[in-house]
């Protein structure tokens, strides 16, 4: 952990020079937005430089680089958001689009701004610029190794693609509450997906993973050849797949990824914004018994690395620990400024946006249950007749209702105690407070993912992490074919 | 609009760009070019219990070059479109396409597809809406759905108008644009019973204003979507019919397309490899896209690669009678490109039509599904598994709403079972189809 005031001088270098700006001429930027009647703003500038190379048919075929860049002003009134962005980070641009957003009260009072102060936050990652880490032949190498290892593991792999990508973020937050910081994010992944044919049936596996790191460290830790093993695995346990069932039963899910569930089922009901407009199946339960009891859900910032992890949010407030559920009870929402301040809560550093272009929502970031004591084997011995999932796709969740879903990408039956036939991918549907209610068995085995998901809010997509121990629900609806 | 927005200056300004950007990769050795400029210009309000919740201006604009040296292949973007910005994005396409391998398959498509025919689609309609007007339309929305007795909350009604100016232009000389328009209104409503809360929306949306349905009507339409879920329970366990309501269909459409799309095809991952000539579908149903069709949502005389579109018959007599193909997937097929690079446009069934209540008498007892949720389609296999919500069905009548339950089949089976199609067409998006009767799916409720 780095100390972490000296990314605001960095980053003002990147994003205010180039246009001739600096530090103080925010003020003026910020006097705009806090046009009359307004009684809080902000300015958002963010740079990213974006990388990906793809590899197919044992060639890297494609690449591409994108730069992308501008401000965002945002102006509040109450339960009121003004909004405009640029693409030019300028004095023109600030007074144009402060003026425009600073336009959604015409009267009242003009509020002075605070004094500014910079943000004190530990640094979750190093702030590299992660393309930089391997020389171009570097990463043709590692994609090409991943396509060799993945051929060579097994003669039913008929295609493998391999993708390399990274993500250089700088950004730096101003608002009138006084707020000054700036946060330097690298994001990298690799992935590889294949397709194995045998005996006229056809199965896709993939595996992939990342975190906010140089891409030298996905090298060194010899990703190329982990994923390209476990992507030709999966597919051959699909390839053996049988029907799965349709109907209620206990589901055991493996720790890692699976905690998608914890994500779909309870992670996205607590976020500020629904609980403040009284739309989420969780509103009003704060203090309230919403889990099973020994269910501890954290939305966690601060992990080091990883995918979700932030060192300051998109509104300059730490990254932070924030427990939701504790032993079972309801205990925290995730928040951002506004829907803190309208709740009469406290920020706790969830105000995530895709870009300058989109708006600042309370979001997850890294979303974990935490450990029990019990021993993930025992979990599985306890199941008569059951589904064992390992890995899911996607899911989703209607937060009204409290009805999530997610889709296994590898699963299992559990028959009389024991791990039997694969089987095919099947949605699983259940409802958020009534899943959590029936966890019963909760592992002592908790694992993050391995870096790879990304969550989607009104049309924002941004990086997030989940982690869980093994965890055996004992009904859940499992949406196979067989009923 | 709040901001001016000049459309032909705008296409002046990226015609401009895109020309300079071929003229500069060509000057720093690359052998072809493509170019692909846009910007867009919109407006956005949302309203929520009759306050004005957001107003959001959003201008957004990018560049991105393609270039090829020899067989190898580099691509850059960016949202700045200045000279600067020019220069940067070619020469790190350029350094790209020194790393990447040689592809035989790769290259712009054959000159002598470059369309030459590119009459006016008319798929520009700009709507001078002042930020004003923009939230009372929202505001009569939304206050004619809460006006609906049992509705209890509301996550509010969004307006949206925006249009923008694209641009494609590659070194065989070819240069296309493309104004366009779109808009929309939309309204999520929250009804509660001692069960909880359930929520339902409607939206209209059309590249012309004028088309756009009457606000009032969208906010009493999803009041009424939201309050028919109350009481819902979980259907039994088993094998029904299933009636997919229209936007549902068009979701089954989507995935038959992604099993077409070339890039699934050459990978081998599609559940539609080596059908090309065999049935699919009852041999009653035809799928085809009209991409010149006047005004509609995704007209256009070019492909993403200046080819000239045409009327691809898809589905023919329930057969696969084309695949859906780019320059460079047909190369990989041994096949000629369809003019889909960037999809299909405007999809329109050829298939005999009845009303939702003869479906649902055709039915017998089954479900009607109204929403899907989750991503449970396997393109490989053609496996589907989606969490729904919907009403149970008995003797051919409504009974009662549906929720918590997954429908489980494979697609090839799916199609080949489809019983009939509804008159009640969803013209919103691009893919217009009423609701599909499926004879049989697997039910996982209770």
């Amino acid at each position: 952990m780095t100390a972490y005031k000296s990314d605001v001088d960095t980053a003002a270098a990147i994003l205010l020079t180039p246009g001739g700006l600096d530090l103080d001429a925010l003020e003026t930027g910020l006097d705009y937005a806090m046009g009359a009647g307004i009684d809080y703003a902000d300015l958002y500038f963010q740079r990213t430089w974006q990388e990906g190379w793809v590899l197919e048919d044992g060639e890297v075929k494609e690449a591409s680089y994108n730069i992308d860049g501008g401000v965002g002003v945002r102006s509040l009134a109450g339960e009121k958001t003004g909004f405009a962005y640029s693409n030019q980070i300028t004095a023109d641009a600030l007074i144009d689009t402060g003026r425009t957003a600073a336009g959604i009260v015409r009267s009242g009072k003009r509020l002075p701004g605070q004094v500014v102060h910079s943000v004190s936050a530990l640094s979750r990652y190093v702030g590299v610029d992660p393309l930089a880490g391997l020389s171009a032949d570097e990463k043709v190498a590692m994609l090409q190794q991943a396509d060799r290892v993945a051929r060579a593991a097994d003669p039913s792999i008929s295609q493998v693609s391999a993708s390399l990508s990274g993500t250089y973020e700088v950004v730096l937050v101003r608002a009138s509450d006084g707020t000054l910081a700036a946060d330097i994010r690298p994001l990298v992944r690799f992935n590889v997906s294949v397709i194995a044919v045998k005996n006229g049936r056809r199965e896709r596996g993939s595996a992939g993973g990342g975190g906010r790191y140089s891409m030298a460290r996905l090298r060194d830790e010899n990703v190329a050849e982990q994923y390209a093993k476990e992507a030709v695995r999966q597919a051959l346990v699909n390839l053996e797949a049988i029907d799965a069932p349709a109907g209620q039963m206990p589901v055991v899910l493996a720790s890692g990824w699976p905690g998608i569930l914890l994500h779909e089922a309870v992670g996205h009901g607590l976020e500020g914004d629904f609980n403040r407009k009284g739309s989420s199946a969780f509103a009003g339960q704060m203090g309230q018994r919403v889990a099973a009891k020994g269910v501890t859900v954290v939305d966690d910032a601060t992990l080091a690395d990883c995918r979700g992890s932030m060192s300051v949010d998109d509104e300059g407030t730490p990254g932070q620990y924030t427990p939701l559920i504790e032993d079972g009870i309801l205990t925290g929402y995730m928040q951002d400024k506004l829907n803190a301040r309208l709740m009469g809560m406290a920020p706790t550093g969830n105000a995530r946006r895709e870009s300058f272009a989109h708006l600042p929502m309370p979001r997850m970031t890294n979303t974990v249950m935490l450990a029990g004591q019990d021993e993930p084997s025992d979990i599985i011995k306890s199941v008569k007749r059951g589904i064992y999932a390992v890995s899911f796709g996607g899911g989703q969740v209607d937060i009204t209702s409290g009805k999530f879903v997610f889709s296994a990408s590898e699963a299992y039956l559990i028959e009389d105690g024991k791990v039997t036939a694969p089987v095919k991918g099947a949605t699983l549907i259940g409802n958020g407070p009534e899943a959590m209610g029936r966890v019963s068995m909760i592992g002592h085995d908790m694992a993050l993912d391995t870096g790879i998901g990304v969550c989607g809010k009104e049309g924002q997509g941004v990086p997030v992490g989940v982690g869980q121990p093994t965890l055996k629900l004992d009904e859940l609806t499992v949406g196979g074919t067989q009923s | 609009m709040a901001q001016a927005f000049d459309a032909s200056a705008q296409q002046s300004l990226l015609t401009a760009r895109a020309e300079e950007a071929l003229a500069l990769a060509k000057r720093l050795g690359a052998d072809a070019a493509e170019v692909g400029a846009s910007v867009d210009q919109g407006l956005g309000v949302s309203v929520r219990l009759g306050e004005v919740e957001t107003v959001e201006l959003s201008r957004d604009q990018g560049i991105a070059v393609t270039l090829y040296v020899g067989q190898r292949k580099g691509s850059a973007s960016s949202t700045d479109a200045s000279s600067v910005s020019i220069q940067a994005v070619v020469e790190k396409a350029l350094a790209i396409a020194r790393y990447t391998g040689e592809d035989p398959a790769s290259g712009l498509a054959d000159p002598a597809l470059m369309a030459t025919e590119l009459p006016d689609l008319k798929v520009h309609h700009p709507w001078a809406l002042t930020t004003d007007e923009a939230i009372e339309l929202a505001l009569a929305c939304e206050q004619a759905g809460r006006d609906v007795e049992g509705i209890y909350q509301s996550d509010g009604a969004s307006l949206s108008s925006g249009e923008g100016v694209r641009v494609y232009a590659n070194s065989h000389g070819f240069l296309g644009t493309q104004k366009g328009s779109r808009h929309s209104l939309s309204c999520m409503l929250i009804a509660q019973d001692a069960a909880g809360m359930q929520r339902d929306y409607d939206y209209t949306s059309a590249r012309d204003p004028q088309a756009l349905r009457d606000p009032a009507e969208v906010g009493r339409e999803a009041a009424t979507r939201t309050l028919r879920r109350l009481g819902a329970k979980r259907p039994p366990t088993g094998t029904f019919p299933v009636l997919f309501d229209p936007s549902l269909a068009g979701g089954l459409i989507g995935h038959l397309l992604g099993g077409l799309a070339g890039g699934a095809l050459y990978r081998q991952a599609s559940f539609l490899c080596d059908r090309l000539g065999t049935p699919l579908f009852p041999d009653w149903f035809s799928l085809e896209e009209r991409p010149m069709e006047i005004g509609a949502t995704a007209s256009s005389p070019f492909d993403g690669e200046g080819v000239q579109t045409r009327n691809n018959r898809f589905i023919d007599q329930g057969a696969i009678a084309s695949y859906m193909l780019s320059s460079y997937s047909a190369r990989r097929l041994g096949m000629q490109t369809t003019g889909n690079a960037g999809g299909a446009r405007n999809v329109r069934l050829n298939a005999p039509l009845q009303s939702r209540d003869s479906l649902l008498q055709e039915m017998g007892r089954g479900i009607w599904v109204t929403e899907l949720m989750g991503q449970g389609v396997n393109g490989v296999t053609g496996d589907y598994s989606r969490g729904a919500a919907g009403f149970w069905v008995e003797n051919g009548k409504v009974q009662y709403p549906v929720e918590e339950f997954t429908i489980a089949g494979n697609l090839e089976r799916m199609f080949a079972g489809l019983v009939g199609v509804g008159d009640d067409t969803d013209t919103r998006g691009s893919v217009h189809t009423g609701s599909w009767l499926i004879d049989a799916m697997t039910v996982a409720g209770d």
